[in-house]
Parts: C-alpha cells; sequence; structure tokens
C-alpha cells in the first residue's frame, strides 16, 4: 500500500530529474486563503445586489432618499462606524499576536472584538427600536402614507443593516469556535489560517458598514 | 494481492463508521460523493419526467383533462424548478466533475473535501425543502420557475419555501464551484500547465467561474424577494414606488450565465469524447479552451435578451441584441473544431461517439433558433410561445442532457470497471433521439404559429401538434428507461472491461477502474498534451510509474 508518512511533502521527479513538490490536499494554507478569498467574493456580490438596488432607487427618488437620510441619527451612526473601526485594529493585532507565539494576547484581542461587536449591535438595536417607535417600518401604516422613495429607502435601510447586522452576529459565533479551536490547540502560532481568514472575513464585514454609513447617514447631512 | 477500491475503504468526516450507509453519507471521498449526487439528482429527474408526461397528456386534448388550470401552472413549476435547479445545474460539475476533476488533474483529491460534503448536505437539504413544499398549506409555487414579481410576491402557494430551497441549492453550487477552482489552482500535477489540462477541466473551470461569480447576484435577488413576502419593504411592489422589472434583470443577471453553466461542462465532455473515439489529437485545442473562457464571459452581457418584451430604451435592445449574437462565435469555433476533429479521423461510432454526433445535430437547432430568438423584430412574434419552449428544450434537454448520457456511457467503465451492453445502448440512444425530435419540433411550427406557452389548453387548431409531441414524450420517456435499465444491468451483470476499454489517453483511465481511494499511488509528472495519439494508440501510459511500490 501507499507509503505515505508525515515526514515531509511528497516530492517527484522529472525526465530531467529536478525535483517537483506536490501540493497536500490536506495542508495547503495558499488553497485555504485562495478559498476564502473566493468565498468573500461572493459576498461582495450578495452585498453588490444590494447595492445595484439602493443606487437605482436613489437615482429615482433622489429627493426623498435625502429627506428620510436626515432623520437618522447620525452621532449613533458615526459611534457605530468608529466601534466597528476600532474592532478591526483588534482583529489585526491578535492574529500578530498569534503569529508571534503570544496565545493569551491574542486570545483577549478577539474577547475584545467580541466585545466591541457586542457594543456595536447594541447601538444598532436602539437605533432600530427609535424608528420602530415612530412606527416606521416596512409595511407600517405611518411608512405607506409617505411618498415612494421614503418607503422604499426605510426598506432597503432595514433589510441592508439587517444583512450587515446577520453577518456581524455571524463573525461574533465565528469569533468564539476560533477561542474554542485555540483551546483546542487547533489554531497554533505556525497553523494559524482559520485565524487569518476570520479576520479577513471581518474586515469585509466593516467595509460594507464603511459604505453603508455614507449612503444611508451622509446623504442627509445638513437637511 | 487484491486491489482495495475506494467501493472498499473511504475516508468520513467523523472517523470510522462501522454503518455501510454512514460511510456513504458522510464520506469525504470525492468519488463516493458524486455518487450521492447521483442517486439524489436521478430520483429527482424521474420525478421531474413524471410532472412533464402528465402536462403532457393534459396537452393531449383541448380542454380540460387531467390537471385543472391551478395544478398544470403548478406542474410547470415544478417542472422547471427540479430540472433546472436539482438537475441541469449541478448536473455534470457534482456528479462527472467531482469524480472526475481529481483523476483528471493527477490530484488525490479536491482542495476542501469536508466542503465537498458539505455541499452534497446543502444540497439535499434543498432537495427535501422543494419536496415537503409540495404537500403543506396551498402546495407548490405557480409562479414558473423564475418566480416574476409581483406575481409571486402575491400569490398564496409555497413561494417561500421554493424560494428557500432555490437559495440553498445556490449556495450549494457556489461552494461547488469554489472548489473547483482552487482545485485546479492548486492541485495539478506536477508539470501539468493549463494548456496541458484535459478539455473537461477547462469546461469545469469556466463553470466554476461562472458559478462562483453570478450565483451570489440571484441569491441577494431570492433573498429580496423573501423579505418582500414576509415584511413587505416595497422595492418590487408597484404600488410602494418599487419596480418589478428590476426584479427581471436581477434574476436574469444570474439566469443566463447559469445557462452557459450548464452547458460549459457538457462541452467539455464532447471535448474528451471526441478525441478518443477518433483516436487523433483535437483540432484547435487552446481555441476550445479559450472560447469557453469566452462564452463564460459574454454570457454575462446578454441577459437583457429576456427583457425584450417588458419595456427596455431601444439602445439598451440594440446592445443585448447584438451580445446575443456574438455569443454564438465561440460556440460556433469549438463546433467548428469538433467537427475538424471528426474530418478524416478513423472514428469509432461506440455509443458515446453516437450521443455526441445526435447531439450536435439537436443542440445546433437549439442553438440556431437561439439567434433567431435575439433578433429584435422577430422575438417580439416568438416571444412567450412555443417556439421559445422548443429552443430551450433543444438546447437544455438535446444538448445539456444528452452529453451527460454521453458521459455516462463513457465514463461508465470508469465508475464500476465494467461495460454495458453496446447493443442496447444504441438502441436506447435510436429511441430517445426520434422520440425526441418527435416530441419538440412541432413545437417550433406551433409556436410560430402563436400557440402560447405556460396554457393548460389550446384552440383546436394546435390539437395535431400537441398529439404529435404526446407521442414523442412516450417514445423518449421508454427510451430513457430502457437505457437506465441496461446501464443499472450493468452495474452487476456488466463484463469486466479493464482499465482503458477506450484506448483513451487522459489521466483517469492511466489508472486502474474502479479507481483506488486516493486515486494515484505516486503522483505522476505531466510533461505533455492531453490528447497525443501515434497510429491510433495512446502516446503515454504512465499505468507502471504511477502504480510503482504498490
Amino acid at each position: 500500500m501507499e507509503q505515505h508518512t508525515n515526514s515531509g511533502p511528497e516530492i517527484i521527479y522529472d525526465k530531467a530529474g529536478n525535483p517537483h513538490e506536490v501540493v497536500d490536499y490536506n495542508d495547503d494554507y495558499t488553497g485555504a486563503k485562495l478559498g476564502f478569498w473566493f468565498f468573500l467574493f461572493t459576498e461582495l456580490l450578495l452585498f453588490g445586489g444590494m447595492f445595484l438596488v439602493f443606487s437605482f432607487y436613489f437615482y429615482r427618488f433622489p429627493e426623498n432618499f435625502v429627506e428620510a437620510s436626515s432623520t437618522l441619527n447620525i452621532v449613533l451612526g458615526g459611534t457605530n462606524t468608529f466601534i466597528l473601526l476600532v474592532s478591526t485594529y483588534f482583529m489585526g493585532m491578535s492574529l500578530i499576536n498569534l503569529k508571534n507565539g503570544e496565545i493569551s494576547k491574542a486570545r483577549l484581542k478577539i474577547i475584545i472584538t467580541i466585545l466591541l461587536s457586542i457594543a456595536f449591535l447594541t447601538v444598532k438595536y436602539f437605533e432600530w427600536m427609535a424608528e420602530i417607535h415612530h412606527g416606521i417600518y416596512p409595511d407600517s401604516d405611518i411608512l405607506n402614507a409617505k411618498e415612494s422613495g421614503i418607503i422604499l429607502y426605510f426598506g432597503l435601510y432595514f433589510t441592508m443593516t439587517g444583512l450587515h447586522g446577520v453577518h456581524i452576529i455571524i463573525g461574533i459565533a465565528l469569533m468564539i469556535w476560533i477561542l474554542i479551536l485555540m483551546s483546542g490547540k487547533k489554531v497554533t502560532p505556525t497553523n494559524y489560517v482559520v485565524l487569518e481568514n476570520v479576520a479577513l472575513y471581518w474586515d469585509l464585514v466593516h467595509l460594507v458598514w464603511v459604505f453603508l454609513f455614507p449612503l444611508f447617514y451622509i446623504i442627509g447631512l445638513g437637511k | 494481492m487484491t486491489r482495495k477500491t475506494f467501493y472498499d475503504e473511504t475516508h468520513t468526516v467523523f472517523g470510522h463508521h462501522e454503518n455501510k450507509l454512514f460511510q456513504w453519507i458522510f464520506s469525504i471521498d470525492h468519488k463516493r460523493i458524486a455518487f450521492l449526487y447521483m442517486i439524489v439528482m436521478f430520483a429527482f429527474f424521474v420525478v421531474a419526467l413524471g410532472v412533464a408526461l402528465s402536462m403532457r397528456l393534459e396537452l393531449f386534448f383541448p380542454g380540460e383533462q387531467l390537471l385543472t388550470p391551478d395544478q398544470f401552472n403548478q406542474a410547470f413549476t415544478l417542472h422547471g424548478v427540479i430540472m433546472v435547479f436539482l438537475f441541469i445545474i449541478p448536473g455534470i460539475p457534482a456528479i462527472f466533475g467531482n469524480f472526475l476533476l481529481p483523476l483528471l488533474i493527477g490530484a488525490k483529491d479536491v482542495s476542501f473535501p469536508r466542503l465537498n460534503l458539505f455541499s452534497w448536505w446543502l444540497f439535499l437539504a434543498g432537495a427535501i425543502i422543494a419536496i415537503v413544499s409540495l404537500f403543506v398549506g396551498d402546495g407548490f409555487a405557480d409562479t414558473g420557475w423564475t418566480f416574476y414579481a409581483p406575481y409571486s410576491v402575491n400569490t398564496n402557494t409555497n413561494v417561500l419555501m421554493a424560494l428557500t430551497a432555490a437559495y440553498i441549492l445556490g449556495m450549494a453550487s457556489i461552494l461547488t464551484g469554489l472548489n473547483f477552482v482552487v482545485t485546479i489552482h492548486r492541485l495539478r500535477a506536477p508539470g501539468m500547465d493549463f494548456f496541458k489540462m484535459p478539455l473537461f477541466v477547462w469546461g469545469l473551470y469556466s463553470t466554476a467561474w461562472i458559478q462562483v461569480l453570478a450565483t451570489p447576484v440571484v441569491g441577494i435577488t431570492l433573498i429580496l424577494v423573501i423579505i418582500e413576502k414576509t415584511i413587505g419593504i416595497g422595492i418590487f411592489d408597484p404600488s410602494k414606488g418599487g419596480d418589478p422589472i428590476l426584479y427581471e434583470h436581477l434574476f436574469w443577471i444570474y439566469s443566463h450565465p447559469a445557462v452557459y453553466l450548464m452547458i460549459l461542462p457538457a462541452f467539455g465532455v464532447v471535448s474528451e469524447i471526441v478525441p478518443t473515439f477518433c483516436r487523433r489529437t483535437i483540432f484547435g485545442y487552446r481555441a476550445i479552451a479559450i472560447s469557453s473562457a469566452m462564452i463564460s464571459i459574454i454570457g454575462y452581457l446578454v441577459w437583457g435578451h429576456h427583457l425584450f418584451s417588458s419595456g427596455m430604451s431601444e439602445w439598451a435592445k440594440v446592445v443585448f441584441s447584438f451580445l446575443t449574437f456574438f455569443v454564438s462565435i465561440p460556440t460556433g469555433i469549438k463546433f467548428f473544431d469538433w467537427i475538424a476533429t471528426m474530418y478524416k479521423g478513423s472514428i469509432v461510432m461506440a455509443t458515446p461517439m453516437l450521443w455526441v454526433v445526435g447531439t450536435i445535430v439537436t443542440f445546433a437547432i437549439g442553438g440556431l433558433t437561439g439567434v433567431v430568438l435575439a433578433t429584435l423584430g422577430i422575438t417580439i412574434h416568438l416571444h412567450d410561445t412555443y417556439y421559445v419552449v422548443a429552443h430551450f428544450h433543444y438546447a437544455m434537454l438535446g444538448g445539456v442532457i444528452f452529453m451527460m448520457f454521453a458521459a455516462m456511457h463513457y465514463w461508465f467503465p470508469k465508475f464500476f470497471g465494467k461495460m454495458y451492453n453496446e447493443t442496447k445502448a444504441k438502441f436506447a440512444f435510436w429511441t430517445i433521439f426520434i422520440g425526441f425530435n418527435l416530441l419538440w419540433f412541432p413545437m417550433f411550427i406551433a409556436g410560430a404559429l402563436g400557440m402560447p406557452r405556460r396554457y393548460f389548453d389550446y384552440l383546436p387548431e394546435f390539437t395535431i401538434y400537441h398529439q404529435i409531441s404526446g407521442v414523442g414524450a412516450f417514445v423518449i420517456i421508454f427510451g430513457m428507461l430502457y437505457m437506465g435499465y441496461n446501464l443499472y444491468k450493468a452495474i452487476s451483470n456488466g463484463e469486466p472491461c479493464g482499465r482503458n476499454p477506450w484506448n483513451a489517453t487522459t489521466l483517469e483511465w492511466q489508472i486502474d477502474s474502479p479507481p483506488l481511494l486516493e486515486n494515484f499511488v505516486n503522483t505522476p509528472y505531466i510533461d505533455f498534451e492531453p490528447y497525443d495519439y501515434k497510429d491510433g494508440k495512446p502516446v503515454h501510459d504512465l499505468y507502471d510509474e504511477i502504480h510503482k511500490g504498490r
């Protein structure tokens, strides 16, 4: 049978006798990174479809969108932008710590990131609740009585920030999973690709918000 | 020494299982996963055939026979959803791609074996949701497989479950595509550069890119309909300022590339079979490889031709019409290359080759009628008629599914190490081929005369076309059952045929049939092109090198 040991990669030789390494499909750092980048690409297209819908209706109802946007609380939105920005810093630092072998520091920074994400969701919750208390939520009588552009703006607002919120929740779950993997020595200073990929995911989630914030909050500034 | 194949031993995701069933449904071996897909998909294929036959029976005479008008709407939706989302889109990549991709490039498995199994489980979950929605509430969706808003938002049938099912199936498709792209980039045997890959791999590569790039768009579109239906955000609802045409655009941005996603792996299958049975290298290897990529790129930019009669500016129509014509050029290149390969070759008319030659005829009809439909003036007359139905069945059934049948006959000996009965297989081909043309060709005429699609009733003057079609439907279904029976019998009773019964050149035939668990004992070094023949024999045989030291 096959003489496969973990002593090193399989090496084969061409006709001229030059050695070539065979990629081990069970342990392929580059493959794992490449696959995750493709996944991020699909996420980008998922949000891209939403941004396309947003731009289409923004183009059709610019006045309504600006008017509706001016009713949002830009301070809370700005705070959330800041919170996410800081959280990506801690996420990145935890990866650097892990690569340097400082496992407890890395773990602490992941926990800080989780707490910041929970803070983000809390602020988001109060924002949504404020709208809902004013009777503004999809298909409410108050909202349906307003102009088309305003209905669509809030429809998109709840959909897009909601979808983004779902991604934050998935991110929290992934970070908890990483903490478990680190305790079980599955993620280590030499085998960190899972943390690296989650950090990439977190950057995407943060970047999406960086575009959501101006589109929903800043367009109504000064109105 | 007895040889242990992948049937005898496997890797599973949760360690070792005593139970044989668990050893299959938790297996992360790409060959077993291919079989898992095959079983589920063919079960659904039979269901969808039954639904189609019931529609043909309903239409055998004018007036109401078998199905009520509402049931008829549900029947064509069910037929479309199963055939598109559960059979043709995953079809060749999930079965033949999974089984053969690692074998063709000299790899031991795909890049992410666990993700591969997870994709199958997602696929199964989506399939189960689709089936459950048949039996609860008001029954299966009656919107057509395209789920056009605003009707899909307003109808009371189970659109939500159908959408959820389609979304989950889309995720499975994305993950498979992602897996294949990474596998092709990372796991090719040393020395095999992109232009030494077999052409089926090129087809899978282009397909996988479409899966990764286009499916998320339909994913978000389906989610938007789900949100619209549950909480009423208004984006597809004209009474709130929304625009139903926007749905059509978003839907077809994915679903037109999906058409090429169906056909490209099928073209790849043809490019494997033609050189093997002509005993010579393929004509224009690079042209075929690059035309696959061209089709997938241009295929992105033609979605608007589904909306010619929905309301669109004249300029946009001209551009979409031009691009649609243009996509037939890389397709034509492939056809000429295959025919040039056959020209003056010593063709062996074995069953797979017979299927390919038959498909070249039927797909040419399907493709060229597509060019007719892309013409701006004519399309207004033919839109939503039986002409369109006949066109896409010639392309999908007469193209993709026929080539899938070709692949089944070509790689059957690889799967099982046995050979089916050749005479019976040829008889099945002729039955299906004749039944197929009897079934669909009259629809071109009926459509041109004005028979609209998706109607459960028709004017008496169309009776003759429907009756010819009805007879054809029985012939083709008999043929398919006979073909299935012939192949099924061969699994247990077929003659053992050795590892390379076709004298093929590609890597999968240079290892044992059926393959070992990790395919290659030693990874070969590939410094030659995939279809090298000399005097009708393959030039390279690496069997001894691959199995050295076993």
